[in-house]
């Protein structure tokens, strides 16, 4: 083994450095526009006083799943007011949103692209399989020489991260829809994208949610080693905690990420079980009721 | 039933072009395909050619005419529901091609497939396929939303539709709400609001209990008659199959083994695996009057008079013979009227007859006649609407029928247990013709027998 080693570093060194060199000005101008759109949404969200936001949250809870929810919404963002950590957890929220937001318009395509090509599904699962398990870590190297230091590198990371599930859902989703549905599609002569739009889609809502939901938590997983790379909120908070090893100050950041998470993760389940699931639901109980009433659902055969 | 079903579809056979006509079609799923067709073509069996891959169907041809009730019919695993989806391009063939109203599925493009699907074929799933986030209205309606067809007219319609197979006040409930058979209501319904002449059934009925399955065959039935659709059905089961049919594939392994009208099925099975498979036929619902009668050898025509019919009854031992006049039916005249008529001196056989005898169409179902050939004291007399006599049907022949036992009645004419006829014949014959009969030449003749 003497003197044998495959350079793979040395040529991924060389790869970062030709994109470097010939698109900059690409990753430039994703810098800007993800700046931009990251600053807007956090000046939307601070710029209000806290209780604004704070009722707005509670009222989109209610909407999605109900009173309870939303006095939990409520309550876990005031303890988030009370330890003194609400500015940086609305730049934490600014931060997931955005890269959620934009984890997802990537992903679902993909995903609906590779339930509907079996050679687009072969060679994306070891992408997603290489992203995901990847340690996050490595991905800021790369995204600190492209982006340099702040939020968005931060982002870039959380998306290439955040990715794998929404598409695996989808795909699974999408692949899950009872077949004969999608053949009555066809054989009632609907085009394609017909079929997408008013069979598998709608059918595969649920899954995709799930994994809405699932590009969300892995995003906000991420938020501490984004906030190594300068991309502040709750995870600068906690990177500050660790070097001033302050206990007290690492565990308010730290309960307020969990705060935000299980609030995003109960919103965003909720809306995945809408519409479809939940009118199966009430169906099932208006058969059942049915059911209970006799034999009267027997009709007559002459017509 | 029958009968009125083949009125109208006989009509139409006589211009044509068929509804659907596959032409020897093939299927082979696998790694080669086209080597199979190839091998399997030179005549190599479905066994010798796995190498290369799983042939689903096999030189399938057949032609299926408007308005008929076409049955495809074997057992999971024999290629059906592959060739209902080779029908309307869901699948395409490996080899051979589908003409659909003379419009050939297995080379249109792709948008004229779609405009086939539209407007010349439609499908019933076996699970019923039903959109289950719409409503049964906007599911019934959903071949006309892919159509073009606006949101009022085509609720419009799918509503139509919906109260004629007995769904109009679920139009509002979801899929989840019904029952299977409700369910399938609604695919069926969704079938036929598209408007196409041509109806695919892919095992429609299957998944319904057996109740709701007769029900709904009994509503099939009754639709097809008042819409004159052309259906292609699919089952594995073969009651369904003889009750819905107007003709029947018989499907084995890929192939199909028989082709042809129930009752040719169940009379004369092509080979011992459709004979096995008629085996457990409910055979009374299947065979009519015309498949079973017998050729009527007791007749005699009313101009022979009395005389003519004492004839027949003493040199076939008989006990009643019809009477008959231009081939028509007159009645039965039974062998006590005759003697009696004989005594008294009477010539003319329609003083005697006994118009009131007991008839049935030549399409009758052996169900519907069985009480009579109960009730009835000679054979049952077949003729058609002329009152022609067409056969006749004795008691032994039914049961025959009905058991799947070779009828085997020629030697037994007897039809009426005949009283006693050297005793009361012999003596009024000699009267009659006034030679002497002796009593050895009369028990000659009856032993001829």
């Amino acid at each position: 083994m003497d003197g044998f080693r495959i350079p793979l570093g040395q040529w991924i060194e060389a790869v970062v450095d030709v994109l470097g060199d010939t698109l900059g000005w690409l990753f430039d101008a994703i810098a800007n526009v993800l700046g931009v759109v990251y600053e807007s949404l956090e000046w939307l969200l601070q710029t209000p006083p806290f209780w604004v936001i704070i009722a707005l949250l509670a009222a989109l809870a209610w909407w999605a799943k109900g009173g309870k929810l939303a006095v939990g919404t409520a309550l876990g963002l005031l303890v988030i007011v009370g330890v003194d950590q609400w500015d940086a957890a609305m730049d934490t929220l600014a931060l997931v949103l955005v890269a959620s937001a934009i984890a997802i318009a990537i992903s679902i395509p993909v995903g609906i692209w590779a339930a509907r090509d079996d050679r687009v599904s072969r060679v994306v699962r070891p992408v997603l399989d290489f992203l995901q398990t990847m340690p996050a870590f490595v991905y800021l190297i790369p995204a600190i020489i492209f982006f340099g230091v702040g939020a968005v590198p931060g982002m870039i990371a959380t998306i290439l991260f955040a990715l794998a599930p929404g598409v695996r859902l989808t795909e699974l989703g999408i692949r899950g829809v009872d077949a004969e549905v999608v053949e009555a599609g066809h054989a009632f002569g609907a085009t394609p994208g017909r079929i997408l739009r008013q069979i598998q889609l709608p059918l595969a809502l649920p899954s995709i949610m799930a994994g809405v939901n699932q590009v969300i938590m892995l995003s906000l997983s991420m938020v501490v080693i984004a906030g190594m790379v300068g991309a502040g909120g709750l995870g600068g908070e906690i990177v500050r905690a660790i070097g001033r090893i302050n206990v007290g100050l690492g565990f308010e950041a730290g309960i307020s990420v969990v705060i935000l998470a299980m609030m995003l993760d109960r919103i965003t389940s909720a809306l995945g079980r809408d519409g479809h699931a939940r009118r199966v639901s009430k169906a099932r109980t208006a058969r059942d009721a049915q059911d209970a009433a006799g034999a009267v659902s027997r009709i007559p055969t002459a017509a | 039933m029958r009968a009125a079903v083949a009125g109208p579809a006989e009509v139409k056979h006589v211009s044509s072009v068929p509804a659907v006509e596959a032409k020897n079609l093939f299927k082979v799923f696998g790694r080669n395909p086209k080597d199979a067709v190839r091998r399997l073509s030179a005549g190599q069996s479905r066994a010798e050619v796995t190498d290369s891959g799983t042939a689903a169907v096999i030189d399938a041809s057949f032609r299926v005419e408007p308005g008929e009730i076409f049955v495809v019919m074997g057992l999971s695993g024999s290629g059906k529901s592959t060739i209902i989806r080779m029908l309307n391009g869901l699948l395409p063939p490996t080899a051979g091609e589908v003409l659909v109203n003379g419009r050939n599925v297995t080379t249109a493009s792709s948008s004229e497939l779609r405009d086939i699907r539209r407007t010349s074929v439609s499908m019933v799933f076996q699970h019923f396929a039903l959109l289950p986030h719409l409503t049964v209205l906007d599911n019934a309606a959903y071949a006309l939303e892919i159509q073009g067809v606006g949101k009022a007219e085509r609720r419009r319609r799918a509503r139509e539709i919906l109260e004629k197979v007995g769904l109009g006040d679920r139009a509002e409930a979801m899929p989840d709400e019904l029952s299977g058979g409700m369910r399938q209501r609604v695919g069926l319904a969704r079938a036929l609001t598209a408007g196409s002449d041509i109806l695919l059934m892919d095992e429609a009925f299957s998944a319904l209990d057996p109740l709701i399955r007769r029900e709904m065959q009994e509503q099939l039935v009754e639709l097809q008659r008042e819409l004159g659709r052309t259906i292609i059905f699919i089952t594995h089961d073969l009651n369904e199959a003889m009750f819905l049919g107007d003709r029947i594939a018989v499907m084995r392994d890929g192939r199909i083994v028989q082709n042809g009208t129930p009752e040719e099925i169940l009379t004369d099975p092509a080979n011992d695996y459709v004979a096995q498979f008629v085996q457990d036929v409910d055979r009374a619902r299947v065979l009519t009057a015309s498949a079973v009668m017998e050729p009527p050898t007791l007749t005699t025509p009313v101009s022979a008079g009395v005389r003519g019919a004492l004839r027949v009854l003493r040199s076939q031992q008989a006990g009643a013979v019809f009477a008959i006049e231009n081939r028509r039916l007159v009645g039965v005249v039974i062998d006590r009227a005759v003697i009696r008529a004989v005594k008294s001196g009477q010539g003319d056989l329609r003083q005697i007859v006994d118009t009131t005898v007991a008839t049935v169409g030549p399409d009758d179902l052996l169900v519907d006649i069985v009480e009579r050939a109960v009730e009835a004291a000679v054979p049952l007399a077949v003729v058609d609407e002329n009152r022609r006599l067409l056969g006749v049907i004795p008691r032994v022949t039914l049961l025959a029928a009905l058991g799947n036992v070779p009828a085997v009645t020629r030697e037994m004419p007897v039809i009426q247990s005949p009283i006693d006829m050297v005793a009361q014949f012999t003596p009024l014959l000699d009267e009659m013709s006034g030679v002497t009969a002796t009593p050895v030449a009369a028990m000659a003749e009856g032993g001829v027998r």
